[in-house]
């Protein structure tokens, strides 16, 4: 129970308001847009599962404001989220970068759909004997279950 | 049905197994390390072993100094992330007290999203231990150590090096089994 | 009292489950009659101890009765008589008793409606159900007991956590349940065919009607699930890759991909064994779902409580299910291929290209789902896989899919001649290309609205080719082609609908994923903000009273050209049982795209409140989508063949095979 209760407690710190407030916002839109689209690749690192541009937690907030003091104050993108990665480790990425550590991620997917193709491509390769003895045999066979007893009412 | 026909390979209708297996032991690990006590969403710091992070943080009104990261040289100390607001630092703090009147270390603290107020307020009530208090209002100095809550405590070396991050509480067994020995050995 | 009735009668669920997972086992190895028979009304009864106690744990919520710990933590006397009945499943324990009320029904459908299946096998798949049966209601009994009592008893319940009182929630999780619990039986079936040695046309025939019910509730179940996210959070987002999100989405993934696998061994007896596996994966997978959500082993916004013994006691289950199926499936799959023969380009190539896709997405998503956790066993560190990775890879694995699903049906079972539907995918490749630039040049012909126009043409392409499919089929002189559209089998029109629906759900996508505007600003009373061509204006706020919360009720009106359109009232509701606040976002929908507002925190003095507003285009085609995708499912569920598990029907009209 008590596990429930601080679960209930982490619902409403997350969702109790909503994110990025108006006094938060940079003047220049084009250096806002960069800001919230660096907010949308950081978590939030005391919530259980958002970016900090989603999160209503404080730290989140004040998370905003300093990917917006770095922004306006000359950084790129790039160097904003390798600041918030120096401090908080690569799980303060989204979007996990690629590197030794994260090889499988990103290319496990690659691995899978090679394996799969490979296993497919010998399936059809199989039947060399494509042919009409072949077919016959099968739907000899489909024929057969057609008209076994237990598949009827 | 037609029998097996010899070119049927067995091994790939084990990858399922296999794949199955592992993904037992990954949770079972899990599983049996978060029964063991371990936090898995504890985040290890990324500081270890790097500088200090320059700061200049204003002192609370009528209680100087301030703190600032240069003058942290010279000497082991620890750096205490804390609030008023903070349940588990008031649960901290009579050890850090403790520590103050032993004269081991010195602490200094990070007043972390606090009223100055009610900054100076608690440490009237409870205790200062602290040599230098810097105050962080806008997270400014938390963001940059990798805070992810309070109480965080960082022990620094001579030359100004994070050399450990204890994440909650310091209590008497956490002294004795890490911070202590640490201590000991970097003040060699 | 009726709270110790329920509590036994799950006791007695729990050794009629055991007495169906053997005895009907022994009586199909050693031909005994008699005791293969004990699984129908073993089932039948299962699934009424099993109501019964469900029936009584929902009585004890209604009446609330808060010596029961489960009601007192979770529920209030003053909550609507709905979101009483909905903390029944508000909560691990409750949500777990209908958890095996869902499983305990599927096996006394099996049991009612499977008259034409052989014994032995019927037994077996019974059987099998059971033993999941058994495992999941000792769970509850041991580890997560609903009928425990408080005493004393409390003289009010502590409510239930407001973010779950709303109508979407209170049915999406059912919905989710009657879907991959309800794959179970597929999973039981495949196994069952396992043990039996034989799958044939017949065995596919059987699976698919099951199938296909719970892959349509699945379908439903995601889809209100994405919808309470879209209106309750409050931030105008439908799906953000959440674990527990993706959990559900992965068996949805391996469902889909068994029902076309499943089509292959009904009319080809070809992919036999690979059917088997994905039967089994896709059961695993919900499995592992509620292994994720329960043992609190991954982060997500709305997981469970997290308890490593239940966690414990799931793991020991699943990898007993899981393991137990896998080897069983090593054992016997390799003799079971064979079957069928057909060229790369047919019918079933394209079936197999979309199984091929359709797999890999699904490991897709589990391995970013998984990937921080298998990171940090591996010691390789800390790291977070959000939405950002998952749309990099997802788009890629989705894109070629879209384009099979277009053309497969399209191809002749066994061999198919391209060249016959090559004018066809001209025309639809035309049109696609039409609707790209289109898009692309009409939004400004920068890079977003070329990636926009991507997901137009694939939805073109698909819906084209969907629709052209079906004419194919009808055509003829008038007399015939009526005749032909009334005697085109329901399956024929399932797909039909279910592949017209992902078209319409690319739409939604696209659409939202591009265009979708926002405006944050602190609004004074008479303020207005303006956003693409609509004026919203705050004409200020009010406290308002709920049944069980006050709210602060914002009041604004929508104009267009000067005509009002809507007059929107968002609050933000306080709770007081538990305390907590929720956003309720107003939405009003022109049908194609939604206009969206949130109020947020007063700011300053004047009356001035921080107002959200979204312009949230194409998001009703999301729903649209879903709706028709599941009237798909439920349209071929409605086909004669598989109502009755009757034989194929000749279809002497129709120039193909009907799916």
């Amino acid at each position: 129970m008590k596990h429930l209760l601080i679960i209930i407690a982490a619902l409403s710190f997350s969702f109790g308001a909503v994110a990025v407030q108006p006094d938060e916002r940079l003047a220049d839109p084009a250096l806002e847009l960069r800001a919230r689209e660096v907010s949308k690749a950081l978590r939030c690192v005391v919530c259980q599962n958002e970016t900090i541009d989603d999160s209503s937690a404080e730290l989140a907030r004040d998370m905003r404001i300093l990917v917006r003091d770095r922004i306006s104050g000359g950084d790129s993108n790039e160097q904003v989220l390798s600041f918030m990665v120096q401090r908080y480790g690569d799980f303060v990425l989204l979007k996990p970068r690629m590197n030794a550590e994260t090889l499988l991620l990103w290319f496990g997917p690659l691995l899978v759909l090679i394996i799969g193709a490979i296993m497919t491509a010998q399936r059809l390769r199989k039947p060399a004997s494509v042919g009409p003895a072949a077919l016959n045999e099968s739907e000899a066979k489909e024929l057969k279950s057609l008209t076994r007893p237990e598949t009827r009412p | 049905m037609s029998a097996s026909t010899p070119q049927t390979k067995r091994w790939p209708f084990i990858i399922p197994l296999l794949v199955i297996a592992a993904l037992v032991g990954i949770f079972g690990k899990r599983l049996s390390d978060v029964s063991k006590g371990a936090d898995p969403h504890l985040l290890p710091t990324a500081l270890l072993n790097t500088p200090f992070p320059e700061f200049d943080l204003v002192a609370l009104p009528g209680r100087e100094p301030g703190f600032v990261t240069s003058e942290l040289k010279g000497e082991v100390s620890l750096v205490n992330v804390w609030g008023s607001w903070c349940v588990a630092c008031l649960a901290e703090h009579p050890f850090l007290m403790t520590l103050k009147r032993e004269n081991t270390v010195a602490i200094h603290g990070i007043a972390w999203r606090d009223a100055p107020e009610a900054s100076l307020q608690w440490l009237e009530k409870h205790g200062d231990p602290y040599t230098r208090i810097g105050q962080d209002p806008r997270s400014v100095a938390a963001i940059s150590l990798g805070v992810t809550g309070a109480p965080e405590t960082f022990v620094v070396d001579q030359a100004g090096i994070i050399r450990y991050k204890q994440v909650g509480p310091i209590t008497p067994e956490v002294w004795q089994t890490t911070l202590a020995p640490l201590i000991a050995q970097l003040k060699k | 009292m009726i709270i110790e009735l329920g509590h036994f009668a799950l006791a007695l669920a729990l050794i009629v489950a055991l007495v169906q997972s053997t005895m009907p086992l022994l009586g199909a190895a050693r031909g005994n009659a008699a005791w293969m028979a004990m699984a129908e009304p073993a089932a039948l009864t299962q699934f009424l101890l099993c109501a019964l106690a469900f029936g009584a744990l929902t009585h004890a919520y209604i009446v609330s009765d808060f010596s029961v710990i489960g009601v007192a933590e979770n529920s209030h006397t003053v909550k609507p008589l709905l979101y009483k009945i909905s903390g029944v499943w508000g909560n691990h324990e409750g949500s777990m008793v209908l958890w095996v009320l869902v499983l305990s029904l599927f096996g006394a459908a099996v049991a009612a409606f499977g008259n034409n299946l052989p014994p032995t096998l019927k037994a077996r798949t019974l059987a099998i159900q059971a033993m999941i049966g058994v495992g999941f209601i000792a769970f509850v009994l041991f580890t997560s007991n609903p009928f425990t009592r408080l005493d004393p008893a409390p003289i009010e319940g502590n409510g239930l956590n407001p973010l779950l009182q709303d109508p979407g929630l209170a049915f999406h999780p059912p919905m989710l349940y009657l879907g991959y619990v309800g794959f179970s039986v597929a999973f039981s079936f495949a196994v069952a065919a396992l043990l039996e040695g034989r799958v044939d046309s017949a065995w596919a025939r059987w699976v698919r009607p099951w199938t296909l019910a719970a892959w349509t509730c699945l379908t439903l179940g995601i889809g209100l699930g994405s919808w309470w996210a879209y209106y309750e959070l409050g931030w105008g987002g439908w799906w953000f890759w959440d674990p527990v999100e993706n959990a559900s989405f992965i068996p949805w993934l391996t469902g889909t991909a068994l029902l076309h696998s499943a089509i292959v061994v009904e009319r080809r007896e070809a992919l036999k064994s690979w059917t088997i596996l994905l039967a089994i994966i896709t059961f695993s997978l919900s499995l592992l779902g509620t292994f994720l959500v329960r043992s609190g082993i991954l982060t997500s916004v709305h997981a469970f409580a997290a308890d490593p013994e239940r966690g414990v006691f799931v793991l020991i289950l699943l990898s007993v299910a899981i393991g137990g199926s896998f080897t069983l499936y090593a054992l016997r799959a390799p003799s079971m291929d064979g079957g069928g023969v057909f060229a790369p380009i047919s019918r079933e190539g394209g079936l197999l290209i979309n199984n091929l896709l359709l797999t890999t997405a699904a490991a897709t998503v589990l391995l970013g789902t998984l990937y921080p956790l298998i990171a940090d066993a591996l010691g390789l560190g800390k790291l977070s896989v959000g939405a950002p990775y998952f749309n990099a890879v997802f788009v890629p694995l989705m894109t070629p899919l879209i384009i099979v699903a277009g053309i497969g049906p399209l191809l002749a079972w066994k061999r198919a001649d391209l060249s016959g539907a090559l004018q066809r995918l001209k025309v639809a490749a035309g049109v696609s290309v039409i609707v790209l630039i289109a898009t692309w040049v009409g939004n400004g012909g920068d890079l977003l609205s070329l990636a926009a126009g991507g997901g137009m043409a694939l939805a073109a392409w698909l819906a084209a080719l969907t629709i052209s499919e079906w004419v194919l089929r009808v055509r003829g002189e008038y007399g015939l082609s009526w005749q032909r559209i009334i005697n085109l089998p329901r399956s024929a029109y399932g797909m039909t609908f279910a592949h017209l629906g992902m078209a319409v759900l690319i739409v939604g996508v696209t659409g939202a994923s591009a265009w979708k505007q926002e405006r944050v600003e602190s609004l004074r009373p008479g303020e207005h903000v303006d956003l693409m061509d609509y004026r919203f204006t705050f004409e200020g706020a009010s406290q308002v009273q709920g049944p069980n919360y006050s709210a602060i009720e914002g009041r604004y009106s929508v104009t267009r050209d000067g005509q009002t359109i809507a007059n929107l009232t968002p609050q933000k509701r306080n709770f007081s049982q538990p305390p907590q606040q929720t956003t309720e976002a107003a939405i009003h929908t022109t049908f194609v795209s939604d206009l969206y507002v949130v109020i947020g925190d007063a700011d300053g003095t004047e009356g001035a409140f921080v107002t959200r507003i979204y312009y949230e285009p194409f998001v009703p085609f999301l729903w649209y989508g879903v709706l028709l995708m599941a009237f798909g499912g439920l349209v071929s569920l409605s086909d004669r063949r598989h109502r009755i598990g009757a034989a194929r029907r000749a279809m002497a009209t129709a120039p193909q095979a009907a799916e």
